[in-house]
């Protein structure tokens, strides 16, 4: 009966009926199961413009390059505040109609950054266009493609003031008396991009993650929660370099520059750290800042501030938690008297 | 520095331990998955299991008792019809024996006294410098089998239109790779990374790979079965479909449809379909010839090349369905699919592919025949279950990560046979490798598939995963298998086979040219995408700006593009030697059939 070797029948009945029966159990079944999720109580809504957007993104093939999934291990965490969960993707993972199915968002390669909380990470619209124009306009080392088909170039005369209008670089911008607009499809992008955020989990529940360095952290001093500890330079390159750039020095036209800023070398650091605190859109030449009060700790933002007071030629004193601290407290109090 | 680094190296062994420690709480609701109860489950299924091939042996051999009786039944009625033969017709076929016993041979059949002439034209080339250093002179391939001008016909245009995709995919993995260097390279949509990766990766699996085997397996059917192909036009149907594909998969992804970015699963429904169609054909194709073959056994490459076809076929229906891929379902499908589009479709024909051209080339039986069934049954097993390891640490179900890395383990079992049984093949025959043009193609691909695939196992544990996962160690791995496995046997497989169609060969030096380039590039490329890779995987734990791992990896991108280089050129060489093989023109005249039996090993 199980004569494989001369039953031609028997041995592919066995093979098909052997792989599909481990395929149900190892495919199928979880699939299927997994269809059984619900969105997070707080999670919006898809527009319709972000999910052009989201079409732009999979037509494009951003997925190659740029991950949507905070893992539960620790180097995730600077991706996201807590790791993923199925229901994250409840919006996004839809089928995209008749032809096509639902997105592969999740990703198997970070040549990019991921991309879970790109839009608290970097809400600014500006940043995103001159990013996309020419990533190099404002990561100088960036090896992402140029997007310039999703932007027009037209007679500075011809704009009548509806299109959006990309203001470059001189090293990058167009020859004079043409300017870079905006295609909607970029401001759809971009959209997409900034509504991607992590919801918080409800009722402030936290999810862990697990920690890689546990040798390396018994093995710092007992004063650990010291700013020293906290390595400014590092964290002003993951947060603040994109737009002020690594050497400081913004971006023309996009993003003031830190080196020899009045505010930065000021003798009171506290107007510098309300900005990083609260935010900044004082001044129309230059694109407004974020908030970063929720994102960064006290100790964070001393140590940030602390990088930023004393490189590239800067003279100001170094920045404590305490000071921060007190700083914040105030703001607070001002919020909610 | 230098000492945290020590220090996580050290703290990366104890991971698997923190990890397990982290998960499991003590509470009544985990408990399916404690280890004890899995400990005690899989002992449980192991008494079951035995339990299920005990009652199959005894099934098994009532149903040979009855076939026995059955057999009894025959031979008693051939007795008697025995005893009923008539005296003349006995006295026949006594005289017929009689004259046969007096058979004597007379002394000349084999040879005589006369000088040596070559009367024949068994002689194809005299050289007069049988020592050369550098381009040692290879056998010649024992040229002519005999076979039908059609099947002929079918395996060259396979092949011919699978080295236009290689030539062609690999261009444009070539031009993707330069991207990395130089990302302002263009600036048309159609040619930008994001449209053209996916490009590059369907083209040599579709298109190259693909057709490739099947064209290979084409003469294997017919070969190993002793019989005729059932039917040679739908071969060329699956030819006008798979190519139709593949020509239109690419157009659209480079305009900008893709079904969701998915890896191997770029190409939309549609388009997919004709593959699929054309894989059913195949497979109908392949199994009306095993069914009409004139031996009772079946060749076990055609166990291989039969469950690649059904597996891949179910796989594309699983992989395209609609009902179980929303959210992250289509996560676990993905990693399901992009698997096994791997494992059953490419390596599991591969595989029936060596069993057949590996011993033909050395022209000796396969070293085991049940190693190569374990193998078999073992590949499906445990290859089927392994989709889940592209997303450890994923929010995708602990168990399923778990599954997917204890299988991945168990990947050992059918490589070790597989390897052990492509080397003791090849055992006591290894001076014919440094003979053989042929042999060192196999070879690589051998030790490939047993490192890529190890190295893949391997990967797949917890605490590997976490240094390696998303840097483009990936990439290396997926070359070493694809390309060190893969397409190394492909090429051995061509080398092969085609000159003895043909009646041509390829310049020798040109064939070593197109393994050296092949083999070094490779090299160069795996090695530095590797230790790049690990970097990256380092800087990023050590919680350095993100944008460091991109400027410390630029070195590595190098040496990649480097190593594509000399990987496509071979591939340009690889066409060229094709080009010979094929070329209608300046046949070798005097090599026909006859001559086979008479090449000396």
């Amino acid at each position: 009966m199980f004569d494989f070797h001369k039953n031609h029948k028997v041995l592919v009945i066995a093979a098909l009926v052997g792989f599909v029966t481990l395929s149900f159990i190892v495919a199928v079944f979880p699939a299927y199961q997994m269809q059984d999720v619900q969105p997070l109580p707080q999670q919006p809504a898809m527009t319709e413009n972000e999910r052009e957007g989201l079409n732009i993104y999979i037509r494009e093939g951003c997925v190659s390059c740029h991950t949507q999934q905070v893992r539960n291990i620790e180097m995730d965490n600077m991706w996201g505040d807590r790791p993923s969960i199925p229901s994250d993707y409840y919006y996004s993972k839809e089928r995209m109609g008749v032809w096509r199915q639902s997105p592969s968002l999740l990703g198997s390669e970070r040549t990019g950054p991921d991309l879970t909380n790109i839009g608290k990470r970097q809400p600014s619209i500006d940043w995103h266009l001159l990013h996309l124009y020419n990533p190099r306009s404002v990561v100088g080392q960036s090896i992402m493609p140029s997007y310039p088909w999703l932007f027009e170039i037209m007679d500075s005369n011809a704009v009548t003031g509806d299109e959006k209008v990309v203001n470059l670089p001189d090293a990058f911008a167009p020859p004079p008396g043409k300017i870079v607009i905006a295609k909607e499809e970029a401001l759809q992008l971009v959209a997409y991009l900034q509504s991607l955020q992590q919801t918080s989990l409800p009722d402030g529940r936290e999810e862990k993650f697990i920690p890689a360095l546990e040798s390396k952290q018994m093995s710092d001093t007992p004063e650990g929660n010291d700013t020293n500890s906290l390595n400014g330079e590092n964290l002003y390159l993951q947060t603040c370099a994109v737009c002020h750039q690594d050497n400081g020095k913004g971006v023309a036209g996009a993003f003031p520059p830190l080196a020899g800023s009045e505010i930065v070398n000021d003798k009171d650091p506290e107007l510098m750290i309300k900005i990083i605190l609260q935010g900044y859109d004082a001044r129309s030449e230059f694109a407004t800042m974020q908030a970063f009060a929720d994102q960064l700790s006290d100790a964070e933002i001393a140590a940030i501030a602390t990088h930023e007071r004393t490189s590239w030629g800067n003279t100001g004193s170094k920045v404590t938690e305490e000071d921060v601290r007190k700083i914040r407290e105030y703001i607070n109090k001002d919020l909610n008297p | 520095m230098d000492y945290s680094r020590q220090i996580f190296i050290l703290s990366l062994f104890f991971l698997p331990l923190t990890a397990v420690a982290q998960t499991t709480t003590v509470n009544s609701e985990n408990w399916i998955t404690s280890p004890g109860i899995i400990g005690t489950l899989v002992l449980v299924f192991i008494v079951i299991f035995i339990a299920v091939l005990i009652f199959m042996a005894r099934l098994n051999s009532y149903v040979k008792l009855l076939k026995h009786r059955q057999i009894e039944k025959k031979n008693l009625a051939f007795n008697e019809e025995l005893l009923a033969l008539q005296e003349e017709d006995i006295d026949i076929i006594l005289q017929q024996r009689k004259s046969g016993l007096k058979y004597r041979l007379k002394g000349t059949e084999l040879g005589s006294d006369q000088g040596a002439v070559d009367e024949k034209g068994l002689i194809g080339r005299v050289t007069h410098e049988p020592e050369n250093p550098l381009f040692d002179e290879k056998k010649k391939t024992p040229l002519g089998i005999e076979t039908p001008d059609a099947l002929k016909k079918i395996v060259t245009y396979y092949l011919g239109a699978s080295v236009f995709w290689l030539v062609f995919g690999t261009l444009v993995g070539q031009y993707v790779g330069m991207k990395f260097l130089w990302p302002e390279m263009d600036h048309f949509s159609w040619l930008s990374f994001g449209r053209l990766r996916p490009v590059h990766t369907n083209a040599v699996f579709w298109g190259w790979a693909s057709l490739a085997m099947i064209g290979l397996g084409y003469f294997v059917i017919a070969r190993t079965s002793n019989a005729k192909i059932h039917s040679y036009g739908s071969a060329w149907w699956t030819w006008r479909l798979i190519n139709l594909a593949v020509l239109l998969g690419t157009l659209s992804l480079m305009s900008g449809i893709n079904n969701g970015g998915g890896e191997y699963r770029e190409y939309t429904w549609p388009v997919m379909l004709l593959f699929a169609i054309g894989l059913v054909i195949t497979f109908w194709n392949f199994y009306k010839t095993i069914a009409s073959r004139k031996i009772a056994d079946i060749y076990v490459s055609n166990w291989y090349m039969l469950a690649a076809l059904i597996w891949t076929t179910v796989l594309a229906i699983i992989g395209y369905m609609p009902f179980f891929s929303d959210g992250l379902g289509e996560t676990v499908i993905q990693g399901y699919y992009m698997h096994q589009g791997v494992g059953m479709w490419f390596m599991t024909f591969t595989l029936g592919l060596i069993y057949y051209y590996l011993p033909s080339s050395l022209n000796k039986p396969i070293y085991s025949y049940s190693l190569g069934v374990l193998a078999f049954w073992t590949q499906m097993l445990f290859y089927t279950m392994i989709g889940t390891h592209h997303f450890v640490f994923s929010p995708l179900p602990w168990w399923l990560q778990t599954t997917a890395i204890v299988f991945s383990a168990g990947m050992f079992i059918p490589v070790v046979a597989g390897t052990t049984n492509f080397l003791m093949t090849m055992r006591g025959s290894w001076s014919h490798i440094s003979k053989s043009y042929v042999l060192p193609f196999f070879l690589v691909g051998v030790i490939f598939y047993f490192v890529g695939s190890t190295q893949g196992s391997v990967q797949a544990f917890r605490f590997t995963n976490y240094v390696w996962h998303f840097t483009d160690f990936n990439v290396a791995h997926s070359h070493m298998t694809m390309y060190g496995i893969i397409t190394f046997i492909l090429w051995a497989c061509i080398y092969t086979i085609l000159p003895k169609l043909t009646g041509k060969e390829p310049p020798q030096v040109l064939v070593g040219a197109h393994f050296w380039m092949a083999f070094i590039g490779l090299f160069a490329y795996m090695v530095s995408l590797m230790v790049g890779g690990t970097y990256k995987g380092l800087s990023w734990i050590e919680g350095n700006a993100f944008l460091n791992s991109v400027i410390l990896m630029k070195p590595y991108w190098l040496w990649r593009a480097i190593g594509g280089s000399l990987m496509f050129t071979s591939h340009l060489v690889f066409a060229y030697n094709f080009y010979i093989m094929v070329n209608k023109r300046k046949s070798v005249e005097p090599m026909r059939v006859s001559q086979v039996g008479q090449v000396n090993n």
